[in-house]
């Protein structure tokens, strides 16, 4: 079913750990949405959270640059440590930790401005630009990094909204690789593109890999075994298993990791 | 017989025809109602609607057209001697109609047989006393002439009045016969009922249209009287408004206009910021709670009646405002010279216009999808730049429609400028000086007992027609706008 060789290929380098997390619970009000999650997330590595919905990994990414705290109902215990450090601590400004954890969503978001405002939205709310060459600077570095100046360098000042949704998402990701994050979180970022555009949107996130730890919350099993290095299966809330992507796909340990991959479940 | 009988006799066939139609449609599927093609009340109300809707519509069309008709043919035999000076043919068929209803009264109560009533000789003074003791009082002692006439007034109403009822009865029962006819277990009555129930729509929709087109051609005649009477190029760019009803008045309407727009301005400097802001705090910061609790009470400011609004600005506002900005005043700047003035009316139509404003925003900053806040969010803003860059940008559009039909509400407001901004028409940037509006004006020449064909009270038509242009010209933009960004999340 999957490639073995290309799993097989894939050289796993050991990381140092970029985030960890250590007793995780989440509540949604009354529902218990995550239970007790330990997970070490490695630097410069694709990491895949998989499992069926509402199985609470959105929940998760969600907690790691704390986007839920825009959310009243949601309430968050535990330990979750960025480079060593305690992102729910109370010196911690939620606002600068999401400038460094960057978020790219299910659908394409881009706001009803330009391309180039769209990028340039999160160096001029952070100061990152001292001058106009210098934001232009950035604005070319980030829409590369995105895999879409070519595309667009003609009509940067065109409307944002007016690009192809595949387009649209690669430029989402150009918009959070612009604040200069060093943790990428990506939602389902292709479950709204079609194969095409999701192809290339898979290119540019083994791309990314070089500068970034990301984590990729997928529902497709294949674009799990084809962009990670590291796969954590989530069920009702807990962290199943995590380890290599070839080792999960083809040799997963717990019986729940097996039955969902081969689609017993889910 | 009497319409209310006929109406009655209506409803009573149309009872009669849906019970009898659901019976035989019933009876037609054997009992069963699995062989009906529809349920056995749309029989029935098939069978009510061809008795009630061809017999209705005739009925109504009638009694439109019968006073038409019989005065055309009463006022042929009006002899022109009688329609003394400074009467018309109008004034003397009212007599006769006046007399011919009084006539009918009378005998209906019992004061005069109905034979009486046709008597061509009668003592005249006897006909006024009679109609008097029954409640109609007429003004002068009744004609001869005028008797006659009412009397064959009510003899071709009568004989109106018998064929009305047979047509109408004729009508209801050929209806019923033929639903009942049709009434069989595979007669499609649930698509004619759906088809009725469209008819009955479209009706409702279209008399609120005519009726708007009517409003507007009622302005639209009067205005043309108006400006046969009085020069155009005046109205529209005189600067004086001293209307006298002895004549020689100079009607410029510049002065009002420019009321009108000061005060909608100062209105509008008050409602923007203030509604816009705090329907920025209750979409975005507001808990549900609070959201739950200040909402209504915020829309409860839109259920005050202006004339309250009114009371406040005379009463409340415009002798606090003088009491800073007035002679010994606070302030001691000796500005406002009384209550009354733009800054009253414009401050009080301003709180009045906040629900409008933060209403609309509220539910326009609502529809932005909360995947634009988390796009803000994801990139490390704050909720004030998320709603600064973000939202507010995507709901502009939206926010200038609102804003635009709150101003055309400040336009046709009335009862607080009555009450706040005074009287005097006048040109002047200072607004702590009374002015006048538009819709005053149109009140003030109106009420009062001026000659309705006097270019003095036309002019309130005029007016009128200007007002609605305006209005009518910001609703039309700001619907165009509100709708072009409808079409952006769509």
């Amino acid at each position: 079913m999957y490639d073995d060789n290309h799993l097989a290929e894939r050289t796993v380098t050991q990381n140092d750990i970029k985030i960890s997390a250590n007793k995780v619970n989440v509540h949604y009000g009354e529902s218990h949405a995550i239970k007790d999650v330990d997970v070490a997330i490695e630097d410069k590595t694709v990491t895949a959270f998989i499992g069926p919905s509402g199985c609470g990994k959105s929940t998760f990414l969600r907690c790691i640059n704390r986007m839920n705290d825009t959310i009243d109902i949601c309430r968050v215990t535990g330990d979750i440590r960025i480079d060593n450090e305690d992102i729910y601590d109370r010196k911690v400004d939620p606002v600068q930790l999401r400038a460094k954890v960057g978020m790219v969503f299910q659908k394409p978001n881009p706001f009803p401005k330009s391309i180039y405002d769209n990028i340039a939205y999160g160096p001029r709310i952070h100061g990152l630009a001292r001058s106009k060459a210098d934001m232009d600077e950035i604005v070319e570095k980030s829409l590369r990094r995105g895999a879409i100046w070519d595309e667009v360098k003609d009509r940067l000042h065109a409307p944002g909204t007016g690009l192809s949704g595949g387009q649209q998402q690669r430029l989402c990701i150009a918009r959070a690789v612009a604040t200069e994050p060093e943790v990428l979180l990506m939602d389902e970022p292709c479950s709204a593109l079609d194969p095409i555009a999701t192809s290339q949107v898979e290119e540019l996130i083994d791309e990314l890999r070089k500068n970034y730890s990301l984590v990729i919350v997928t529902h497709s099993m294949q674009q799990a075994a084809r962009v990670s290095q590291k796969t954590a299966f989530f069920h009702l809330g807990t962290l199943v298993e995590y380890g290599d992507t070839g080792q999960i796909f083809t040799n997963p340990t717990d019986e729940r990791t097996e039955s969902y991959i081969t689609g017993r479940i889910g | 017989m009497p319409v209310l009988w006929l109406l009655t006799l209506l409803l009573a066939l149309a009872l009669v025809g849906y019970v009898l139609a659901r019976r035989r449609a019933l009876a037609s599927a054997g009992g069963n109602t699995r062989n009906l093609h529809s349920l056995p009340s749309y029989y029935g109300s098939n069978a009510a609607l061809f008795v009630l809707v061809p017999s209705l519509l005739v009925l109504a069309l009638w009694l439109v057209l019968q006073p038409i008709l019989i005065g055309a043919s009463v006022r042929g035999d009006i002899p022109p001697e009688i329609v003394s000076d400074g009467s018309s043919f109008g004034l003397v068929m009212s007599d006769v109609r006046r007399l011919a209803d009084g006539l009918d009264a009378a005998v209906g109560q019992g004061a005069m047989s109905a034979e009486e009533a046709r008597a061509t000789e009668v003592n005249f003074d006897d006909v006024r006393a009679v109609l008097g003791s029954v409640g109609v009082a007429l003004g002068s002692a009744v004609d001869t002439n005028v008797l006659r006439l009412a009397q064959s007034y009510r003899a071709i109403s009568a004989t109106f009045d018998m064929v009305r009822t047979v047509i109408v009865l004729g009508l209801a029962i050929a209806g019923f016969l033929y639903a009942y006819s049709r009434t069989n277990a595979d007669f499609r009555a649930r698509n004619t009922v759906e088809r009725a129930i469209l008819a009955i729509l479209i009706v409702a929709a279209s008399i609120a249209i005519l009726t708007t087109v009517g409003i507007v051609l009622s302005l639209i005649f009067n205005t043309i009287e108006f400006f046969q009477l009085y020069p155009a190029s005046e109205f529209f760019f005189s600067t004086v408004w001293s209307p006298s009803f002895g004549g020689g008045s100079e009607l410029g309407m510049l002065p009002l206009l420019w009321g009108t727009l000061y005060i909608s301005l100062v209105a509008l400097l008050v409602a923007v910021p203030i509604g816009l802001l705090s329907a920025i705090y209750l979409s975005e910061y507001a808990g549900p709670a609070v959201r739950a609790f200040a909402k209504p009470l915020l829309e409860l400011l839109a259920g005050i009646p202006t004339i309250v609004y009114g009371l406040f600005a005379l009463l409340t506002v415009g002798p606090f405002l003088v009491s800073f900005f007035g002679q010994d005043g606070h302030l001691g700047v000796n500005w406002m010279g009384g209550g009354t003035a733009v800054m009253t009316a414009g401050l009080v139509m301003g709180i009045m216009l906040i629900p409008f404003v933060s209403s609309l925003s509220d539910d326009i900053i609502n529809a932005v999808p909360q995947s634009m806040r988390d796009g803000s969010f994801g990139l490390g803003a704050t909720r004030s730049e998320t709603i600064k860059q973000v939202v507010l940008p995507a709901a502009l559009p939206g926010i200038v429609g609102a804003i635009l039909l709150a101003a055309s509400r400040a336009i046709g407001e009335t009862m607080i400028v009555v009450l706040g901004a005074g009287a005097a028409a006048r040109l002047s940037l200072n607004p702590f000086e009374a002015m006048t509006t538009v819709t005053a004006k149109i009140v003030s020449q109106l009420t009062g007992d001026s000659d309705f064909a006097s270019p003095e009270a036309l002019v309130a038509f005029s007016l009128g027609m200007t007002l609605f242009v305006i209005t009518l010209g910001l609703n039309v933009f700001a619907l165009y706008i509100v709708r072009k960004y409808r079409e952006q999340y769509e």
